[in-house]
């Protein structure tokens, strides 16, 4: 690096000339230094009385050229011989061609404003952004559906290697993080139903408890949410890089159809993989709430089995299993969805794969509850 | 232009895996030139430019800044020398969540203390210096054509007045008229303000109209570093074809050579 250069400046009349001397090195590590005496100059002076002496100048660049050139600039002829003084091997001729080509930006957009309308207006834009959302998922939904359709009458077409790709990736893989998971809720509801119903005198319901909870919610829960964090977010990241890419339009253009080759066997392999993972799940919940009443209640591992087989009916297993492949189903389609609406730009794939998380785990807990609801109708 | 150089590099070897692109590679770049580096795809260009800015480690080998090695400096001495280059990657490697003006405002507000007005002002004429319109300031990266992007780029990397300017493939991807008015502007600058280029380019107008001297690089190492008139009569066979196929001969045809 050179060595720390200073510009200085000189301004002085003529009879009715204004002299403007530039001393010093004029680069942009110094430039800062003159310039409010340069907006001074332009301000109070008229650029056609100005003459730039360029004699005791050391060192130029473009930004120095610039901000010298800016005092003459205004004048109708800056680049007229007469405007300048002294011998400089570049400036002169930086100054012209930087005058030549100088032109003002458009302002940036002005920041935005916050206030009482303007928060209604935002919740207005959110709320019509939420419905145009749920439109246009139902629309892709009807889109799967219907390759799909096509699918099973054209069983030929259906890929297989990326459905057991998938299956593989977003179901055996995420079996290890799972099944650790429900090991801990099963536990800690067991714990929970010791010390609380061990107060009361009933501690032998925790096995009840457990069953419940884990067979109704926790298991297919835990999986639908690990399923949405892990597997939901690579989808929309694979699909959303192959769209930024431009792979899809390639796809589109050689006749495949992005629907059939990427969409629909992820969504297959999400409904497959679901039910299994949730069985894992279940029996993981289980085993913890188990070693969990062993070590604190002295209830034993064979009697805790006996008293579920005698008090928790079947059903309770199939509510839970009932519910896996329609979450998987619902993951797969947020994932792809968010995945196909990514646009050209980097950030646009950051903002898709968090709206994706977040709303494949929204519609989990919506459609859960909704389960919820309707099972007690129905008296299950 | 003088003799004595701004970049040396020395005995580079690089390899991927097993897989070797350069070996014992040496080239020296003078201060003041515009230096044009050309090769078949896949010798290495790219990484050899990587190289030179410190972007990837060689695995043998050295490179001279001023006589200093690039290898030794500490962190102050590098960040000067970083101060000191503009780099202008392929695709232009803008920030994404910045405008273009705040693009080219970004080294200068790292490495250089100003009034913000002053700053956006020299921004806007950097802007203008690389031949985008007025409108292109305040709109943001995804929202620009591929050319725009690269002079959007280019206005970055002169965003600090650098010394020394690399440049990968700046005219790829531009229309004849705007790749000529590229060749133009940096033809100036490096003129008028001494600046040294270092381009890897593939344009032969390029090569042609402003770059003082060709490296060819070929068979893992610079097979010849002249000026291109030179390089026409060299008798390495893949400068042969370069230079005197179809498209050598047009180019050349075109500069009245």
């Amino acid at each position: 690096m050179p060595p720390a250069s200073t510009a200085d400046i000189n301004v002085r009349k003529e009879g009715r000339q204004i002299i403007v001397e530039a001393i010093g090195d004029w680069v942009i590590q110094s430039i800062a230094a003159v310039y409010s005496e340069i907006e001074r100059i332009e301000s109070e002076f008229d650029a056609g009385l100005v003459i730039i002496d360029v004699g005791r100048l050391g060192r130029i660049d473009t930004s120095g050229a610039f901000l010298l050139g800016r005092t003459v600039h205004q004048c109708a002829t800056p680049n007229a011989d007469w405007h300048y003084r002294g011998e400089h091997a570049a400036a002169r001729q930086l100054i012209g061609e930087i005058l030549e080509r100088v032109i003002d930006c458009e302002p940036d957009a002005p920041e935005e404003r916050y206030g009482f309308v303007r928060a209604f207006e935002r919740i207005g834009a959110g709320l019509e952004a939420f419905g145009r959302e749920t439109v246009e998922t139902f629309g892709f939904f009807g889109r799967t559906l219907t390759t799909a359709g096509s699918l099973v009458l054209r069983p030929h077409r259906f890929r297989i290697t990326p459905t057991v790709y998938v299956m593989e990736e977003a179901g055996v893989n995420a079996l290890p993080i799972i099944v650790v998971l429900t090991f801990f809720i099963g536990a800690v509801v067991a714990f929970m139903g010791a010390n609380l119903l061990g107060s009361l005198g009933f501690s032998v319901y925790t096995v009840e408890l457990v069953g419940y909870a884990v067979l109704r919610e926790f298991g297919v829960l835990i999986m639908a949410i690990m399923l949405a964090g892990r597997s939901d977010s690579a989808f929309t990241a694979a699909i959303g890089s192959m769209k930024m890419q431009q792979e899809i339009d390639a796809m589109r253009v050689l006749g495949l159809d992005p629907y059939e080759a990427l969409v629909v066997p992820r969504v297959v392999a999400c409904v497959l993989m679901a039910p299994l993972l949730t069985f894992g799940a279940m029996m993981a919940g289980i085993f913890g709430g188990m070693m969990v009443s062993w070590a604190t209640l002295d209830i034993s591992p064979g009697f805790f089995i006996a008293r579920m087989n005698d008090a928790i009916d079947w059903s309770h297993f199939w509510v839970g299993m009932s519910k896996a492949p329609v979450f998987g189903l619902v993951i797969a389609i947020i994932g792809c969805k968010q995945g196909m609406q990514v646009g050209g730009d980097v950030e646009s794939l950051g903002r898709r794969v968090t709206a994706s998380v977040v709303q494949s785990i929204f519609m989990v807990i919506v459609i859960d509850a909704i389960f919820a609801m309707m099972y007690l109708e129905l008296g299950i | 232009m003088s003799d004595d150089p701004i970049i040396e590099v020395r005995g580079i070897k690089t390899a991927f895996g097993s897989h070797v692109i350069h070996d014992g590679l040496d080239l020296s770049v003078r201060r003041g030139e515009v230096l044009g580096l050309v090769g078949g795809s896949g010798t290495g260009k790219s990484v050899l430019l990587n190289t030179i800015i410190g972007l990837k480690r060689p695995d043998a080998g050295e490179i001279f800044f001023n006589g200093q090695k690039l290898s030794s400096m500490s962190a102050k001495e590098r960040r000067g020398l970083e101060a000191s280059w503009g780099v202008l990657f392929q695709n232009g490697a803008l920030f994404s969540s910045l405008t273009v003006r705040e693009n080219v405002m970004a080294p200068m507000k790292e490495h250089i203390k100003m009034p913000k007005r002053l700053m956006s002002e020299i921004a806007d004429m950097k802007i203008a210096l690389s031949g985008l319109g007025p409108e292109a300031g305040p709109k943001y990266p995804a929202e620009l054509s591929g050319g725009m992007k690269k002079r959007a780029g280019l206005a970055r990397a002169l965003s600090l007045d650098p010394a020394i300017l690399f440049l990968d493939e700046p005219t790829a991807g531009l229309d004849p008229i705007g790749a000529a008015a590229f060749d133009m502007l940096i033809k100036d600058l490096s003129s008028t303000l001494g600046l040294t280029v270092f381009m890897v380019t593939h344009d032969l107008d390029s090569l042609y109209t402003i770059c003082d001297r060709v490296a060819v690089l070929a068979d893992r190492r610079v097979a010849a570093v002249a000026p291109i008139k030179e390089l026409e009569q060299n008798s390495h066979p893949w400068i042969q074809e370069y230079f005197h196929g179809p498209r050598g001969r047009i180019a050349a045809a075109a500069q009245g050579g």
